[in-house]
């Protein structure tokens, strides 16, 4: 039910919160049902992976050859990557979502509002970008 | 099995969740430490993936009625009694506390009980945080991180133990810096159906909080419930449940920050965090229509308990005890 003292911005990021979180959670049930029922091809044979799960990261990385980055969109075809599709769509949605609201403020002039979305969505896209470095 | 669930008393259910979520640890302690020192276990790939799914099922149920997150149920629980390496589970955390926070995102902003005037400030610091808190969770040996996490659950019981909360907070006089960002609104308040006010002050002390929240959540990769609330509430004077709301919606910026970076780094393994997404989120939609059953004191304490145990686990394991 929508409360009448919510403001057009609320209301239009969560319209566009909510198809963004249904199309994210249909992918994510979707492509993991074709993963694990091996529908489509694995990278890592299922029956392998209990050898890597307990490993830490850098070394999972080394001894699968899995990929970093955005590098596991270049292997779509693989169930294990097409799953991830589905969590990166829902870690990104957020950002159509501040996209969608920018347009409201700027429009009142509400130029603090438009500039920490902007800023958000930079953060967003800065830790998407995978320029961001660590390991062990 | 909802037919099941539905039809338990409380006080059996609670009895039986209680049984099955201390009794389970013990076996799947044995089992985790078999798989972890032979680098596999006797059960066939799809065992765990199942007993994952099962476990978040049952915390997604606790978690609705205890008024906690998945998230911070998950990490402590799963990465002390399952053989994954922390750093999976870490980023499984966070995309189940991210996958609750966008499913509920809507329905709270449409309802008023979720301010965007009110997240957007605090999201942003506390995104630019997390980042910085998963980089570093990454970045220090797994032992260290057990440590700091087993530390930390701790110091989450304290302050469930013992916060109190406010319905409507006082706030006699807003902050500069709020009413600079004209941070207030109005709560329909359903109970005596009348409309509140709300106002906010010290934004200063609350963005400094969520900054530091941010980072812990980053880091070990849970949601931040347990801390946004009583800052929102106790802090800055926001109404109980709009801070609930509020909270919830800050968790799907902050730690869809954090998330980007395990997924850059290769620490998300789809078949360890989709079987925990679903079966929290299936656990947490039973868990929302046995509030009405379960008396919320009773599982609150329950959880509690049982992350106390967690967090000792947690501690205990980092020192290699």
């Amino acid at each position: 039910m929508t409360h009448h003292h919510v403001s057009e911005e609320q209301i239009r990021y969560s319209v566009f919160l909510n198809w963004g979180m249904r199309i994210g959670l249909f992918l994510l049930i979707t492509l993991f049902a074709l993963y694990v029922f091996e529908i489509i091809p694995t990278h890592i044979p299922l029956n392998k992976i209990p050898e890597y799960w307990d490993l830490p990261v850098g070394e999972y990385l080394k001894q699968t050859g899995s990929p970093t980055g955005w590098g596991w969109a270049g292997m779509l075809n693989y169930g294990d990557f097409a799953s991830l599709s589905s969590i990166a769509w829902l870690s990104g949605c957020s950002v159509i979502c501040l996209v969608a609201v920018i347009p409201i403020y700027s429009g009142r002039r509400d130029m603090i509002y438009a500039a920490i979305c902007i800023l958000e969505i930079g953060v967003q896209l800065l830790a998407a970008s995978g320029l961001l470095h660590s390991g062990h | 099995m909802l037919a099941f669930v539905f039809r338990l008393s409380q006080r059996n259910f609670i009895a039986l969740l209680s049984i099955f979520l201390l009794l389970a640890a013990f076996p799947l302690d044995s089992l985790a430490t078999e798989a972890v020192s032979t680098g596999s276990s006797s059960m066939p790939w799809w065992g765990w993936p199942l007993l994952l799914f099962v476990v978040c099922f049952l915390l997604g149920i606790v978690a609705v009625p205890s008024g906690v997150g998945g998230g911070v149920l998950f990490v402590p629980i799963v990465g002390g009694f399952f053989p994954f390496h922390l750093d999976f589970v870490r980023g499984a955390g966070l995309l189940v506390a991210l996958a609750s926070a966008l499913a509920a995102g809507p329905t709270l902003l449409k309802g008023g009980l979720a301010n965007l005037r009110l997240a957007l400030p605090l999201a942003l610091l506390a995104s630019i945080s997390s980042i910085a808190g998963a980089m570093m969770g990454l970045a220090l040996p797994a032992s260290t991180v057990q440590i700091a996490l087993g530390m930390t659950i701790l110091g989450i019981v304290a302050l469930m133990a013992t916060a109190k909360k406010s319905e409507f907070p006082s706030v006699p006089i807003a902050d500069k810096l709020s009413t600079a960002l004209a941070i207030h609104g109005v709560f329909h308040d359903a109970a005596n159906n009348r409309n509140m006010h709300w106002q906010v002050h010290r934004t200063p002390g609350g963005l400094l909080l969520f900054t530091g929240i941010g980072f812990l959540a980053g880091m070990f990769g849970m949601g931040a419930g347990w801390a946004n609330v009583p800052v929102l509430n106790l802090l800055m004077g926001v109404p109980i449940k709009v801070s609930a709301g509020t909270s919830s919606f800050i968790l799907s910026l902050v730690d869809s920050s954090a998330a980007w970076v395990y997924l850059n780094k290769g620490a998300v393994l789809a078949i360890i965090a989709i079987p925990s997404i679903t079966g929290m989120m299936l656990g947490a939609m039973i868990g929302a229509r046995l509030l009405r059953v379960l008396k919320a004191s009773v599982v609150r304490k329950m959880v509690i308990s049982l992350l106390l145990f967690a967090g000792l686990r947690a501690l205990l394991k980092g020192l290699g005890i």
